[in-house]
């Protein structure tokens, strides 16, 4: 657990590095060794995003691509962990699905798109689509790694106490491989919020945030661009945040089973 | 009528240089409620032969009854505690481990809690029964372990050199803990040790093992009253004898 002062000292350090990035930024839009309609100052992007938050516009985008990224991270979660724990656990399940796994993990996902646009069409199914693929592997290899990394004293010890397959299951193999199963989703998350943003510049049509930057493109709209890129960035960074790093707070940090922070 | 009897109990197992028999025809009795020290060097399969009567590894030979019946594999007439201090579950708080057992058993949740908590009292652990393990040291999480292969209230306890890792004085105070938890609960006990002062301390009668192949070659009944002294002389005198029954048994340097 971290201390209110580690708090406070975290988001000084967060700030600080957050304004020398501005700075600079901002030195080198006014600067003029760029054109303003490229390099756009920070108070014209700020308009833009403030605009694009007040007509609603930007926030209905948004809402269009965390649907996409929930969507699709959800199936991926629900097929790659418990396919991972059960290749974790069961030879056979690991050796028809391991090479399935490295085979078709290296291939980028948005070398997809174009085959899902023929297969799905334009719009969410393919950005769904998409996005699971990215997100699945890293889930999937997490969990197998995680089962694996099972102290196998916990097995014997639960098996000796009656806990039949399933039983082990819920109460032994999901708590004792957390610590790489958050580990999994966080990175799935990321690879997820990634996805979503090119497979929306290629195949949705008209909403998310990834085709608000494809379609400023077309009018040489740098400051619209700039400002879905920062909605992008909150919000990866807000998950980042909140949700994963309270995930761990009440789970493995507080069982013990990582270390908070450095020490 | 003996509560565990083993007959002929041999295991081989198959390594890269060949067969190897690891235990060859042990074979003993133990009455109910008694503690039995298993003493032996390293090597000589007398954790083995606990993970045996535990019904992790099934003998190649001969066979293992509790209270008379035949034992086939794991079973909750037996509860088991390891060395490694990271056989408590971090994911669950004390009381939560000791009731795993219970959970198993369907005892519904108000019970489970009533039951897990006595037997934290038995150890002196009522105080941390909502602590993770992390946050316990090592003597009270072991402490945990044997209140949760109690809480269950198998017949037999096996203990497979449950306080090696602690320093010399826990686990002193360690051994005088379980002597008062053996005598209150009355459980049949199998205590693997390689510590002849340990096995002098707490057994009824300590069986010495004998490497390549193991098995039980002696055995010391100690009929020392308890609490027994450390210091005194009879008490020094069994382990002068074990360490002989030892050293005799050891193989002859190369």
């Amino acid at each position: 657990m971290s201390t209110p002062a580690e708090r406070i000292r975290s988001l000084r350090r967060l700030a600080t590095s957050l304004l020398l990035a501005t700075l600079l930024y901002e030195g080198l839009a006014r600067s003029g060794a760029f054109a303003s309609a490229l390099l756009p100052t920070l108070a014209t992007v700020a308009r833009a995003l403030i605009d694009g938050v007040l007509d609603g516009t930007l926030l209905a985008h948004a809402v269009a691509t965390l649907y996409r990224v929930l969507t699709g991270l959800a199936l991926a979660v629900g097929i790659g962990l418990p396919l991972g724990i059960l290749m974790g656990r069961y030879r056979p399940v690991e050796g028809f699905f391991l090479p399935l796994a490295s085979a078709l993990m290296p291939i980028p996902s948005l070398a997809w798109v174009p085959l899902f646009i023929l297969w799905f069409g334009l719009g969410n199914a393919t950005a769904i689509g998409i996005v699971c693929y990215a997100a699945i592997f890293p889930m999937l290899i997490n969990a197998w790694s995680g089962v694996r990394a099972i102290n196998p004293l916990w097995l014997r010890v639960g098996s000796a106490m009656g806990a039949g397959e399933g039983t082990l299951f819920w109460k032994v193999i999901v708590p004792g491989a957390f610590p790489f199963l958050v580990a999994g989703l966080r990175q799935a998350f990321l690879r997820a919020w990634i996805a979503v943003v090119g497979a929306e510049m290629l195949a949705a049509s008209d909403w998310g945030l990834g085709w608000v930057i494809f379609d400023a493109k077309e009018f040489l709209k740098a400051d619209v661009m700039l400002a879905a890129l920062a909605v992008i960035g909150f919000i990866g960074f807000a998950f980042e945040r909140l949700v994963f790093g309270a995930l761990e707070r009440v789970t493995v940090e507080r069982w013990g089973m990582v270390r908070a922070g450095k020490g | 009528m003996p509560h565990i009897e083993l007959r002929d109990v041999s295991l081989t197992y198959d390594t890269p240089a060949g067969r190897v028999l690891g235990l060859a025809g042990a074979s003993f009795d133990i009455a109910q409620s008694e503690f039995v020290c298993l003493v032996g060097p390293s090597g000589c399969g007398k954790s083995t032969l606990l993970n045996i009567i535990a019904g992790f590894l099934a003998p190649t030979a001969g066979e293992i009854r509790i209270g008379g019946k035949p034992v086939t594999g794991r079973g909750m007439d037996r509860g088991i505690v390891f060395q490694d201090f990271a056989q408590l579950f971090p994911w669950r708080t004390a009381l939560r481990n000791v009731a795993f057992g219970l959970e198993m058993k369907g005892i519904s949740n108000p019970q489970r809690e009533r039951i897990a908590l006595e037997q934290l009292r038995l150890v002196k652990l009522e105080k941390f029964a909502n602590a993770y393990p992390h946050h316990l040291s090592g003597g009270m999480q072991q402490r945990v372990a044997i209140a949760r292969a109690l809480a269950y209230d198998p017949s037999v306890l096996l203990m497979d050199e449950p306080f090696a890792a602690l320093d010399a004085l826990t686990r002193d105070d360690m051994q005088r803990l379980l002597v008062d938890v053996w005598q209150a609960s009355r459980k049949t006990v199998v205590y693997v040790t390689h510590n002849v002062s340990e096995a002098v301390y707490l057994a009824d009668r300590v069986l010495v093992m004998t490497p390549h192949p193991g098995t039980v070659k002696y055995q010391v009944p100690i009929t020392l009253a308890r609490p027994r002294d450390p210091l005194s002389v009879a008490f020094i005198d069994y382990q002068k004898e074990l360490l002989r029954q030892l050293s005799q048994t050891a193989e002859p340097k190369a």
